[in-house]
Parts: structure tokens; sequence; C-alpha cells
């Protein structure tokens, strides 16, 4: 059972008070009824599935309930760090190997 | 009384303390402290098991968890008889009943047995190659007579009446085994004061301290020495000592389970002990001393019983007391096999020789041996054991040929050479090296914070696995935040130590193709079908062994892999790293599904919710369904009534008089906030700004594709509070949706989401006497047409206590829905139904409803929609705000797809005959001359006897519905086709009158 730091709660509490909640930092248009098919297509359908390093989103779901974004490394299952939904993408990860 | 190969002053049990048992229905005597496999050897019983492919007999390989041939079934009552229980680990108490496996009619005479001569059919891919055609016969002949022929043991064919206990724990450092190794560095960490862990899976801590003859640590015996310091462990505050205890996986971030066996080696377990505890332990710092398992010889009829490793002869010897035989032989490709041989001549066994397969070996126990005057033969090779029910000599030649000669023997002790046990560590994810010199794979690059020490690390010699251990006990404690403690450093006064062997098949193991040299005990591999396997093709060990099926047994290869890997790399011509270790998976030992499963069993396997009418109902006869966690009260049949006529009368009698019915299980959420309507218009369809305070409107959900999500009635309680209803089974994630949104896409609204689901006892009256029923217990609330019309929501008091009263319907009647705090909802209902029953109304259960909702077309989302439904697709199209401009799905409804013609659209259907109740799910077809597979328009989504209607009613999705209207389709179903015609989704009150009737 892995380990997550919540960032809001700010310590390490196991898996299962989780639920992961898909890729992170994928924005709703502030005028999405305007969007053209392809920018929907981005935004709803399309998702990285990448083989390292992903962006995504867990919910401390029974603990303080808060969304948050997690930086975990697929291959691993290591969590290189979790922040606040709402801040912005790391640009450093601390000790990322790629 | 002492059995007969017990051994007057040997081994550590007290001869005082008997124990009787009974194998195959024999009685004998053991000692406490026996194993069931020490006992058995102790009474020279050494034929204990049939093998699984070849029902060849085996006996006792080992005296440890790496047993692949002892295994038998351990039998307390009926619903406690355990299959393929090892009798090496199986500690004996008095009373213990065991059986023998995978023989009939008896173990020494077993018919399957002819599967032994007709080998040449059954080698390795026989399954994947024999049984390929025809194809029909797998299902119906192969695998039934298959299952039937395989497997060990009997299962139990009752419930399991024992409990298994679970527990967490955490710790800096987890230490695992409790040899030397594990024991010294559980001191130096215990010694920092950090929280420590040790456990190891046998009853007394030591490991192969109780067979090494030649350990001495601080001036005691090795043994002596392991007990005292496990003593001392347990006496301080900061150390768990785990005895019996098998660390069996080992997960991410140092989180290991261990199986605790609590009560497996009493006599009466008793109903207040646990069978056995499961751990899962989260350590700062993991130190595997997990010890390495020696590997036998593979040569011709190697499996004979009374050939057995050169350590568990040693151990039934130094611990338990027992001779394995009287005149044994010893085929050794290394030194440790000496030692057994010294020891057992010592305490008066005659060792009639023993074969090493070295040329010119040299060293203190060769030179002990010689001096005992056992004759020594290297540079030969024991090339066949002879005997069957037990062997009875041994063959043996020079090793690159020549004449034999024959030795008679009763028992044959060998050592290939020693396995480090790098389970756990593979485990953890750590990638193994593989040794050349050695010929061994130990622990390479490490993946989490863990470390390995001693034989398991490829550590040789006592002095140099307890200074390593105890090193690194001090380590993992510091960086675990220890200090540093007062240094109680073992000192290791003499030891043994041995390295080297061989791997792979020795001379013995013939290239013939009849020669039966086994890798794999459990699972009847032998080095041809390696070699066979090779022949065929199979290039990686993955595939060797998935064809052989080496090393896929329950012992997991523990003494097979490495001679399977050997065999395959010499036939390959490749070095042995380049044909690969297969993956250690976790469990290292077999794990019984109660240890996993704990208390989660039975009313415990998944909570149950029940309503607060739930016992009213319960004892005004309702039958109960399940609808997610909660039972929700089916029908109430009076006497004599099924099911079908207690629906029909609740149907009729809310449509005539009126009708009570639990709707607690809706989800409910209140939405609250300066900009709660707001978010309400950004998380449905509808408009919601202009909701009255005090009226009600029915809701929709999207998701962003634009397929309906949920539906329910929301209720304006004030302008910033909405008591929002979901459906019974999507509360939870609706809450999800909700939050998420309100936290990530809409964070700027002042809004707050509270589940309410459970505050709120809701009682549905409906019917033409609802508010007849409902008005004599309200106070202050006017329920008049003109204050109170259909869909309005108001707040006062029912029966003295607070009430969130809805006017809503959906039966189509005038109806209620009366919200009171849960704790009141009995009493309330009690009171409501008092008042029903002047006038004859009835209770009714989420049959009628469903019945009733059909018969004005009201949607049940999950039901008549499936995630590919829009709102226009189920005639919901009125609400959707169109003059929004956003919504969550307002991008989705306008995708090219959702606004094609042809959509399956909701639509109602009636049979051409009344009487024919369609099947829901049941498919429909516009031509029903068509050839199969014909074209699908349809399906049925509800379906219902109307006693209201006289006839059935049903609900469908068909391509293009609302243009069908009138026509004819069809359901073919396995008896015939049933005509249908396409009709409007309302049965019953077209219009709507009855609302306010």
């Amino acid at each position: 059972m892995l380990l997550i730091r919540c960032p809001y709660c700010e310590e390490e509490r196991p898996e299962l008070e989780f639920r992961n909640a898909g890729e992170a930092h994928i924005a709703r248009s502030t005028n999405i009824a305007g969007e053209s098919d392809d920018d929907f297509e981005k935004f709803f359908f399309i998702r990285a599935n990448p083989k390292g390093v992903i962006y995504e989103r867990w919910r401390h779901i029974h603990g303080c309930a808060r969304f948050f974004n997690a930086v975990r490394d697929t291959v691993t299952d290591k969590f290189i760090l979790t922040y606040k939904a709402g801040e912005p993408k790391p640009a450093k990860l601390p000790g990322a190997a790629k | 009384m002492s059995a007969a190969f017990r051994i007057s002053g040997a081994g550590r049990l007290s001869q005082a303390k008997t124990a009787s048992f009974s194998f195959d229905d024999k009685s004998y005597t053991g000692i406490e402290g026996d194993t069931l496999a020490s006992a058995l050897l102790a009474n020279g019983v050494h034929l204990v098991g049939r093998s699984f492919k070849y029902h060849r007999p085996r006996g006792v390989l080992s005296a440890g968890a790496e047993e692949p041939n002892a295994l038998v079934q351990i039998v307390r009552d009926d619903a406690r008889k355990t299959p393929n229980v090892r009798a090496t680990v199986q500690e004996l108490y008095d009373g213990l009943t065991a059986h023998s496996q995978n023989r009939w009619p008896s173990l020494a005479f077993d018919v399957g047995a002819v599967n032994d001569v007709a080998s040449p059919l059954f080698s390795a891919g026989f399954y994947y190659k024999t049984f390929m055609w025809p194809k029909s016969a797998w299902k119906s002949l192969y695998e039934p007579k298959i299952r039937a022929a395989a497997g060990l043991g009997v299962s139990p064919d009752k419930p399991d009446p024992d409990h298994y206990a679970s527990r967490y724990a955490h710790c800096e450092v987890l230490v695992l085994g409790g040899g030397a190794a594990g024991i010294a560095a559980a001191l130096a960490a215990a010694e920092t004061g950090v929280r420590v862990v040790i456990a190891d899976e046998q009853a007394e801590f030591g490991g192969s301290l109780r067979f090494e003859s030649g350990a001495s640590i601080d001036g005691q015996t090795g043994y002596a020495w392991a007990q005292g310091a496990i003593a001392k462990l347990k006496a301080m505050d900061n150390v768990r000592v785990l005895s019996r205890t098998t660390a069996f996986g080992y997960y991410a971030q140092n989180f290991v389970g261990l199986v605790e066996r609590v009560s497996d080696h009493l006599k009466t377990p008793g109903r207040e002990l646990a069978r056995e505890r499961l751990w899962q332990v989260r350590a700062n710092r993991v130190v595997i001393a997990t010890g390495a398992i020696e590997r036998h010889m593979v040569f011709a009829n190697n499996d004979r019983p009374g050939v057995m490793l050169a350590s568990a002869a040693r151990t039934y010897l130094n611990h338990y007391g027992v001779a394995v035989g009287r005149n044994v032989g010893v085929y050794t490709a290394n030194d440790s096999a000496y030692a057994a041989a010294i020891d057992l001549k010592k305490a008066g066994v005659n060792v009639a020789a023993i074969v090493d397969l070295r040329d010119n070996p040299s060293g203190p126990v060769i030179d002990e041996a010689r001096s005992l005057g056992i004759e020594i033969n290297f540079g030969r090779a024991v090339v066949s054991a002879g005997g069957k029910l037990r062997v009875s000599s041994m063959t043996v030649q020079p090793k690159n040929g020549g004449g034999g000669r024959t030795i008679p023997v009763d028992a044959i002790l060998m050592s290939a050479g020693w396995t480090p046990s790098v389970h756990l560590f593979s485990q953890s994810r750590g990638k193994v090296a593989f040794n050349d010199e050695t010929k061994r794979f130990v622990p390479g690059a490490y993946a989490q914070d863990c470390v390995s020490v001693g034989a398991c690390n490829g550590t040789d010699g006592l002095a140099a696995t307890v200074d390593e251990a105890y090193a690194a006990g001090a380590k993992a404690a510091k960086e675990a935040g220890g200090k540093v403690g007062k240094s109680g450093k073992p000192k290791v006064d003499a030891g043994e130590s041995w390295s080297r062997g061989m791997l792979g098949a020795a001379p013995g193991a013939g290239p013939g193709t009849t020669i039966k040299a086994f890798v794999d005990f459990q699972n009847d591999v032998t080095a041809k079908d390696i070699r066979q396997a090779v022949h065929e093709g199979m290039r990686s060990i993955e595939h060797v062994k998935r064809f052989t099926t080496n090393g896929m047994a329950t012992d997991q290869g523990k003494t097979s892999n490495m001679h399977g890997l050997a065999i395959a790399a010499e036939e390959l011509g490749k070095p042995i790293p380049q044909v690969g270790l297969t993956t250690f998976r976790a469990p290292y030992t077999p794990v019984t599904f109660g240890s996993i499963v704990g208390h989660a069993r039975g009313a415990l396997f998944d909570p149950t919710r029940r309503t607060a009418t739930h016992g009213w109902a319960a004892s005004h006869g309702a039958v109960f369904e399940d609808v997610g966690h909660w039972k929700r009260a089916w029908y109430f049949p009076k006497a004599g009534e099924d099911m079908h006529k207690a629906v029909d009368r609740e149907c009729v009698t809310v449509r005539k008089v009126g009708g009570l019915f639990d709707a607690s299980t809706l989800g409910k959420i209140e939405v609250v906030g300066p900009d709660a309507a707001k978010f309400m218009e950004l998380l449905y369809t509808n408009p919601w700004e202009k909701l009255e305070t005090g009226r009600c409107r029915y809701g929709i959900m999207l998701r962003e594709d634009g397929f309906i999500y949920d539906d329910g009635v929301v209720g304006r309680l004030a302008p910033d509070r909405f008591h929002v209803t979901t459906m019974t089974g999507g509360a939870p994630r609706v809450m999800n949706h909700m939050e998420d949104y309100l936290q990530t896409e809409f964070p700027h609204l002042n809004v707050w989401l509270t589940s309410i689901t459970e505050q709120w006892a809701v009682i549905a009256v409906q019917g033409p006497k609802s508010r007849e029923i409902i008005a004599p217990l309200v106070e202050g609330i006017d329920m008049s047409d003109e204050a109170m019309p259909h869909m309005s929501v108001r707040e006062g008091k029912i029966c003295g206590v607070p009430t969130r009263l809805f006017r809503m319907s959906f039966t189509g009647e005038r109806g209620f829905e009366v919200n009171v705090p849960a704790d009141y909802g009995e009493a309330v209902w009690e009171a409501l139904w008092a008042e029903g029953q002047k006038h004859g109304a009835t209770a009714y259960g989420t049959e009628a409803m469903h019945v009733l909702r059909a018969e004005k077309g009201y949607i049940i989302v999950g039901q008549d929609t499936d995630g590919t439904v829009t709102p226009n697709d189920a005639g919901l199209d009125w609400a959707v705000g169109k003059k929004k401009t956003d919504f969550v799905g307002i991008r989705g409804l306008t995708r090219s797809d959702l606004v094609a013609k042809g959509r399956k659209q909701l639509v109602g259907l009636k049979t051409k005959d009344p009487k024919i109740v369609l099947e829901e799910g049941a498919q429909i077809v516009a031509d029903p001359k068509q050839p199969i597979p014909m074209k699908m328009i349809g399906h049925v989504t509800s379906s219902y006897w109307s006693e209201n209607c006289g006839r059935s009613i049903a609900l469908a999705l068909v391509a293009g519905g609302r243009d069908r209207m009138g026509q004819t389709l069809y359901v073919p179903m396995p008896n015939g086709t049933i005509e249908v015609e396409v009709t409007g989704m309302v049965f019953v009150d077209e219009k709507g009158e009855r609302l306010n009737g």
C-alpha cells in the first residue's frame, strides 16, 4: 500500500484514504460552449499515458476530502511530489530521474 | 516410550512430554515440540505422500518451509480439513490427525501410479499438446477430468469456523528472519531504543543454529545464545518478537505482510484465540535476514522416500533427536553435507559412504569425517537411488563414467549447495545480481529502504554474518532516528562456513528419456523435461518455467529454481544471467484466504444500511431487496399473496386511495452559500436563478460529454439554500462530481456542499388522499393547493418535529415527501400509517414504486438510461435551459453524433397481446424475418405488469423512436417473436390531472 502525502493535511496517509481522479492540469474552458470540436476533443477525450512521470489528480476522499495534484512515476509507483489544486505545474521535480 | 528412531540424549525436546497422533488412521507417539515430519521420522515413517503428476511415492525432503513433498491433510473436524499442509512446518499436538494425499486406495498401493509407468505420455507441455482437439471437448471432457485427477488434498466442505485476526503495526526497524543474522540485527537496532519488530517463521528462533552443532557465540552454543538473545529482546519495551510468523509479501514503501500462526499448533485452539493473525507492518527500515535454502542433487530416482537434504537430517538429529536412518549414504558437491555425516556418525548412525562429486576437496570437515572412519569417494556420483517406497541403495560411479557399485543404504543425505533466499528482496523490486564466482544470485540494486544480511546476502560464515548483521541493524536504526546504543555486539567463538557447490543436473540425471531425476519435486519436473523444453524452442527461463511448470507449485521452486535455470542455460549454451531468473512474487509461502479476509465475512463482509423504518417494515412482513448497501422494502405481501398479487394491490391502492413509501435512501445534498444558485446553474441543465424560494424543480445533471449522469427533484429553501436529491445508488458519486467542480473548476464560487442523506428520513405519501393523511399531523404549513402547489417545499412541523415537506410526485398522483430528522423517522411513519389506515392506504415497496413511475413514463437513471442517453433522447429536452451559456455538458450536447438523426430515443411499448410482459433488456428489431444476426434497433429498458392499466407496459430505447409512434416492432425471444406497438411514455393520466386530483 502506497503512502501519499496530502498537501492540505500535510502528512503521509495510506493509499486507502485516497482516490485517483485522472490526469491533472486539464483546464475546462471558460467559454466551453464556444469551443471547437478539436479543442473539446483534446479537453475531454485525449489523455497522456506516459511511462514515467505523470501529473495526476487525487482526492483525499476519506480524509479532508480535498482534491490535489500529484507527480508520480508510473514505473516505480513512487510519488515524487504532491501539491494543492490550482497551483502551477512544478517547473522542477525533486530527485526526478527523467 | 520412545519411538524407534529417537536417539536418547540427542536433540532438545523433553522426551517426557509425549503427544499421540495418527497418520492414515494409524496411531503413533511423538514428543511435544516435534513437527509432524520429525514425529513420523522418529517412528521410521518416510513414505508420506504421492507426487502430483506421476503419483510417485514421496518422503520428507526438508525440515522447513521449502518442503515440496511431505504435503498432508490435517483434519480437526468436518469444517477444519486443511489440505497441503507441509509436515515439516506443522507442529505436533496431542491428537493430531493427518492423512496422506493424492493416493487411492492407499498410500503404499496407489492406482494412479500407473502415470509413472506411462510417464513418456506426460512429458513437459503434455496438456498443451494433447487436449487441443476437438476444441469443444476441452470444456465438457478434458478440463473436468484433468481437474478431478489433478490437485492435492480435499477442500473442507463447510464454512471455516475459525476466526482470523488482523493488525497494523509501525516500527523503525523490521527484521525478517530470526536466525543468527536477524537476531544480531535486532539486538543492534533495539539497543538504540527505536521500535523494532523481529519475525521468524519457526516456533523457535535460531534458524540454522538449530542444526549447526559447530556454532558458538558469547561462550554458549549458537542455539542457546539465540534463545538468550530472544529472551532479552522480548523483555524490551521497544521490541516486538513474533515467532511462527512468516513474512509473505513485501510491498511498496516498506509495507510488509506477515502471517502469524496463532493456534494451529494447539490441541484445542479455543474460540478466544484466532487461528492466524495478519500483520501489516509499515517499517522505516527493513533488515532482510532470510538465510539460504539447501539444494538437492539432481540424479535418477532422487525422490525416493529417505532421500533428503543433508541439513534436514542434521536438524532432525540435533534439534528433534531423530535419526533419519540407521545406515545412511551422503551425496554432496560441497562441504556442508560432511557436517551431517559427522553428526550422525557421532550419534551412532552408520554412514555407509560419502560420495563427493568434487575431485580433490580438502578442509577440516573432510579431515574430521575421515578420522571418524567414514568412507569418502571423491570425483564420484550417485547415479541412481534404489528402492521404491523407501530408498534401499545408492549406485555410485566415477563421475566421468565407468563401472559402478551399489551400496545398500536406508537414507541418502544430499547437498548441492545453498541458494540465498532473495525472495523478499526481489519482491521489494530490488534487482538480483549473479555472482559468477560463487554461482548464485545475490541482492544487487535496492529499490526500497531495506538491507539484506547474512546468508541471503551471500555472506558466508557465522562470524562474518553476525558482524554484517549487527552493523546493518545499528545503521538502519540510526537512519530511522535511533540514538547510538551501548554496544553489545555478539562475539562469535566458532562457526561453520560453506559455500559453492553445484547447479544443475549431476551425472546421474542421465541423457536418457526414461530417467527421472527430479528438479522440481512438487510439480514432478525432471531434468529431461527442462532439456526438452529448450529443444522445443523455449529460450527464456520464463517460457521454460511455464512450459515445464518448474517452480510453479506452491513451494515456488525454493529448491528447484536454480537447478532448472542451470540446466536450461547449459542446453542453450548461454551463461546463467543471460537466461535470467524468474521473478519472485508474493506470497513466499501459501497464505490462507482466512488470514487475508480476516473479520470481513458474513455480515461483516460489506456494510448494510438500514433506513429508520426498517424495523417497522420487517414487522409488517416486508420482503427486502438490496439497493447498493441499502436494504429497501421491496413489497409488503399480505397472507396468501405472492409478489405479483402484493404489487398489484399496492399499485391500485396508491392510485385509488394512497400509499406510504420509505424514500429515505434517496441521496440528499444541501447546496448552501451566496453563490449556491450560480453553482446549481453550472451543475444542472436547468435554470435555477429564477426558481422562487419554496418551489421545486426536476433537475438533470450531465457529464461533460452531454450524457445524463443523474436526476432528482431540487427544492429551494432560501435564496442561498438548495435541498438537492439524487438517485439512491448515485449519491456518493454525485457528491464527488459536485465537489470536483466546486474545488477545481469553480473554486471562485462561495458554496458549501453537505451530504444530508443520513440526516433526513423521507416518507413519501402519495395518492388522492395523501393530503388528508398528512394534514392532521402538520403544524404551521398551509397545505391547500393555492398555498402549496405541486412542486413546492415548506418548512414546518409534523408530529411536533421539524419537517421539510415537499409536494412532489413520483407516482403521478397528488403526493408529498415528508422529510424529518432520521431519529424521528419511525415515529412519524407510525403516525402517518395510523392516519393512512383510516383511509385504507397501503404501505408500498420499491417494486410498486417502479411500476407506478413507469405508468407515468418517469425515468430511472441507470435503468432507462445507460450513460449514452442525452436529455433529448430521454424526451427531457424541456429541462435543458436554452438560454444558458454554460453548464457541465453544454458543449458535449452539441457534438455531431449527439445531434444526429436516428439516435435511440426513449418511447413506450405496448405488446399486441396485453398479457405478455416483455423482458427488460430484450432486443427490438424492425423486421423479424431478416436472417440472423438481425439488425437490432433498440432494447427494452423497463417492463412491468400494470394492474392499473390492465395490461403490460414497457419503456424502450429505440432508434428514431419518436418518429415511429404507432409502428409495429418485434421482440424476438427464444419462444417466439413478440409484436409490440410504439407508443408515448405515459400510460396513465396523460394530461397530468391526477397531480391535483
